[in-house]
């Protein structure tokens, strides 16, 4: 790999490709390539990225004495109200399938692009409009009810919640389509002879995803737009004064909301299970499991929604009922777990950027996994519920193991994107600042849950205060390693190296053409003849190990 | 070792006896998830040394699983997740599931602020007794939007709704004060919705509550006023109503008399002389018996005397407490009816 950070005078650039064939605004905004609306999608989640950040720091700096310290309590509330509305809606939920699923699936299915090229435009734009409503109207309208909206509060306060609440359906929209595209596309366009069992895995995970997208994302516009609705007209739906249930709100709101996670999650695995077979240059090990439990999370995922509410009030046989379910969850992931690690073993491993992501990844997705199953453990939720413990677990979950995807993806991904190499002495920076910041971070907010710190408190008792300035002190070196990245990867788009069609030797479909990509993606249609990760040489004995 | 582990864990006393069962499962969990995910990180690691890579673009081999270790991944974790479900099910069914001769205590959630009461008189805001090594079972409702009533010494946590009432119990240990959280997000000052429970062995706690049960008016205090009196607030109130000739000029049907009724006068909008309009709480109650010509109700008299002096300090706010509870047709009563308490409020 060393010689990638050389020089190499022989390779250049093609002529040629989807970034340089049409020239002016009106071609990127009118496109129908699925590799430039990924772009449009990577510019605008990394918006979403960067603001939902400036609020996560907000709320971070506010906590480092627990009176107050910059901003009043309302303010407060609207930061984290932002934070959470921004990161799910604006970025975990799009970014991966929009940039990533976009740009790579019909690569690796050896299609010239998605199923429904207008529907994925329209997704775009739909996304922009919902983003747009929806921060417009929680910085004009100061929402402060959260990114859960539960009911009554939601109904109550004296903000502004509509706009954001018809953003959030707006935005369910976008993902609707999106999910739709790529469910018809690996149904439709796959390569001759890329039968099911010789899809990426990547492709599996974005397909279980999508099947969420289409199935769950309904409810929570339904949801939201009966929140906005009593809010204007005073129907009675949540509001017990007025003939309404607000547990009934926590039902609908969590039955998309759980499953969301896992569109959140599961394209992160995706990512992961492509980035380890990459590094190890290794078949993958137990393809089938991790295909399946892909699927299986997906389907479980549906019945999992009432461990948001063991404390709600609901039946203590509904939630020993949950209880179980969500443990399901947790072994389809340990299943994938399994079979990360093996694919490492007899690997030939470079010590490469995604590396570092894979690995932090790993102990992140184990850790907030297992912490998942403590907290879906009814009697310890009890004491764990609304507390900083629950924070740090969901956190490990959608920044630990969700960014670490994110981040694997970016660096396994650049070069093809944009034909040339970041900087890998920096990657490895930056990487490390991101693990270590992470840890840093949110380790001591599980210690401040275990203490009984509820979590949404503007002030807190001064017993939390050590643990609230090592968790910010963390969060700086996270946003410095973010910072760094973004520094080297805008600098690597015109100054990198130019990578080469394959840099890495690597053996899915999209290494099978330029970097970066012709508009059309193939000059020839692929035709398949084994499975993605076959990094054996033909002719080549090949061993068979069985463990 | 458990204080070893629960000191490690950062985690509060153990006041409860649901604490003290819990937290065992809880080292239990813990221990394993750092366990396994620890070994995780190192075993990737490892491999990252033991197989890196040597020659570029290396051939590998295949490697497969047996039947045998795809049986192994699948029932190690489910067998542990399983247990705990099983442990910890068990414990919340225990946690659910309250002894009978309990002592009970009302207690109404409202922003931002805990109230609580129980059934044979004394009120409370903040604060609330109660004795060490009997069972106490908490009836929790809210005024207005969803609370939640977490004692982190206690390990209980439960959401108080409005419309609704839920309930939870708890056995404390060991006597002392610990502190009440409000855990559900409920707006500007969810972080100050802060109480205490304060924990009495068993004949102090006896003592005490036959000492509130003789009424404010009866303790010995400032206003001389010793009338011996047994009950709760809102019942004293109606009988000073009686006494200080109140009930002369204000009508409790409802009918507007010389001055305005005391139904539902509490929370009312209310238009005063000067065009202002007020909200009729607490404090514009209590305003109004001292100094009642400064917030003159529109289209009545000046005509009421100034009870500044005559009332003490707890008569007044048995005064208030009793318009507080006169409460008529326009307030929704969407509660069920038997605990005393205040229905939700409409918006």
């Amino acid at each position: 790999m060393a010689q990638l950070n050389v020089v190499n005078e022989e390779l250049s650039l093609p002529k040629v490709h989807y970034i340089n064939a049409d020239r002016g605004l009106k071609s990127w905004l009118f496109t129908l390539d699925h590799k430039r609306i990924a772009l449009m999608y990577f510019v605008l989640t990394t918006v979403a990225l960067l603001l939902g950040g400036i609020f996560a720091m907000a709320v971070r700096f506010e906590h480092l004495t627990p009176g107050p310290t910059i901003m009043g309590a309302n303010t407060y509330n609207r930061m984290f109200t932002l934070h959470g509305v921004v990161m799910i809606f604006l970025f975990m939920i799009p970014a991966i399938p929009g940039i990533f699923g976009n740009f790579c699936l019909p690569l690796m299915l050896g299609a010239k692009d998605v199923a429904f090229p207008r529907l994925n435009l329209l997704s775009v734009y739909v996304y922009a409009v919902g983003a747009a409503l929806a921060l417009y109207g929680m910085v004009s309208g100061g929402a402060d009810a959260g990114w859960t909206f539960y009911a009554p509060y939601s109904l109550s306060t004296p903000a502004t919640l509509a706009p954001v609440l018809f953003g959030v359906f707006i935005l369910g929209f976008s993902s609707i389509l999106t999910g739709l595209n790529f469910i018809v596309t690996v149904h439709t366009l796959r390569a001759p002879g890329m039968t099911w069992m010789r899809i990426p895995l990547f492709v599996w995970a974005i397909y279980a995803t999508a099947i969420i997208q289409v199935l769950a994302t309904p409810v929570i516009g339904l949801t939201s737009v009966l929140v906005a609705v009593e809010r204007i007209f005073g129907f009675g739906f949540f509001d017990p004064a007025h003939g309404g249930d607000p547990v009934l709100f926590q039902h609908m709101f969590w039955f998309y909301s759980h499953p969301a996670v896992y569109i959140m999650v599961l394209p992160s695995m995706g990512v992961i299970s492509e980035a380890v077979a990459a590094v190890a240059r290794k078949n993958v090990f137990g393809y089938k499991m991790i295909a399946y439990s892909s699927l299986g999370i997906a389907f479980v995922g549906f019945f999992a929604w009432g461990h948001h509410m063991f404390v709600s009030g609901q039946s203590a046989l509904d939630n020993g009922a949950f209880a179980i379910i969500s443990m399901l969850v947790g072994v389809f992931t340990a299943i994938k777990v399994f079979n990360w690690v093996g694919t490492l073993y007899r690997g030939s491993i470079a010590i490469r950027t995604p590396l570092v992501y894979i690995c932090g990844f790993l102990f992140f997705l184990v850790f907030g996994g297992m912490t998942g199953i403590a907290v879906a453990t009814v009697s310890l939720d009890v004491h764990w519920h609304d507390t900083y413990f629950v924070v740090a677990h969901f956190h490990f979950i959608m920044v630990g193991a969700v960014i670490m995807g994110y981040l694997a993806a970016i660096h396994l991904w650049f070069p093809k994107m944009f034909g040339r190499m970041f900087h890998e002495g920096w990657g490895m920076v930056a990487s490390s600042f991101i693990v270590l910041g992470f840890n840093a971070t949110f380790i001591p907010q599980f210690l401040l849950g275990n203490a009984g710190q509820p979590r949404r408190y503007y002030m807190y008792d001064e017993r939390f205060w050590v643990l609230n300035v090592a968790s910010t002190a963390g969060s700086t070196l996270l946003a410095f390693g973010f910072i760094i990245i973004l520094i080297y990867l805008i600098y690597a788009l015109k100054n990198g190296n130019v990578a080469g069609d394959n840099p890495w030797d690597l053996k899915g479909l999209e290494w099978n053409t330029s970097s970066p990509p012709p508009k059309h993606n193939f000059d020839v249609t692929p035709t398949v003849d084994e499975d993605p990760y076959t990094y054996q040489k033909k002719g080549e004995e090949v061993e068979h190990v069985v463990i | 070792m458990n204080e070893l582990m629960r000191q490690l864990l950062f985690l509060p006393e153990q006041a409860s006896t649901f604490a003290v069962k819990v937290d065992k499962l809880h080292y239990f969990v813990v221990t394993v998830t750092m366990v396994a995910s620890v070994l995780t990180g190192l075993i990737a690691t490892w491999f990252f040394f033991r197989f890196r890579e040597r020659r570029p673009n290396a051939s590998t081999p295949i490697v497969s699983a047996s039947h045998r270790f795809e049986l192994a991944v699948i029932s190690v974790p489910l067998i542990f997740f399983f247990l705990w479900v099983w442990v910890g099910f068990k414990d919340y069914i225990w946690y659910v599931t309250p002894p009978k001769n309990t002592t009970d205590i009302y207690v109404t959630g409202k922003k931002w602020m805990w109230h609580f009461a129980y059934p044979d008189g004394p009120n409370s805001n903040a604060s609330v007794t109660v004795p060490a090594n009997r069972p106490v079972r908490l009836l929790m409702t809210s005024r207005d939007v969803i609370h939640s009533f977490y004692v982190p010494d206690f390990r209980i946590k439960q959401d108080v709704i409005p419309g609704r009432y839920t309930e939870t119990w708890f056995e404390a240990t060991k006597p002392g004060r610990y502190r009440i959280y409000c855990a559900e997000f409920c707006g500007t000052w969810h972080s100050q919705m802060i109480g205490e429970v304060v924990v009495l062995p068993g004949p102090e706690f006896d003592a005490w509550m036959v000492k509130q049960k003789q009424g404010l008016a009866g303790r010995v205090d400032s206003s001389g006023s010793g009338e011996e009196f047994k009950g709760d607030l809102a019942t004293y109130g109606r009988r000073l109503a009686g006494a200080y000739g109140c009930l002369k000029c204000h009508s409790l049907d409802g009918a507007p008399h010389i001055g305005p009724t005391w139904v539902d006068l509490y929370r009312r909008k209310t238009l005063l002389a000067s065009g202002e309009t007020i909200i009729a709480d607490e404090g514009y109650l209590t305003e109004s018996m001292m100094d009642p010509y400064v917030k003159v109700v529109k289209g009545y008299q000046q005509v009421m005397p100034s009870f500044r002096g005559k009332l003490a300090a707890p008569e007044a706010a048995a005064l208030v407490e009793f318009i507080k509870s006169l409460r008529g047709d326009n307030l929704e009563n969407v509660a069920p009816k038997e605990p005393v308490y205040g229905p939700v409020e409409r918006r």
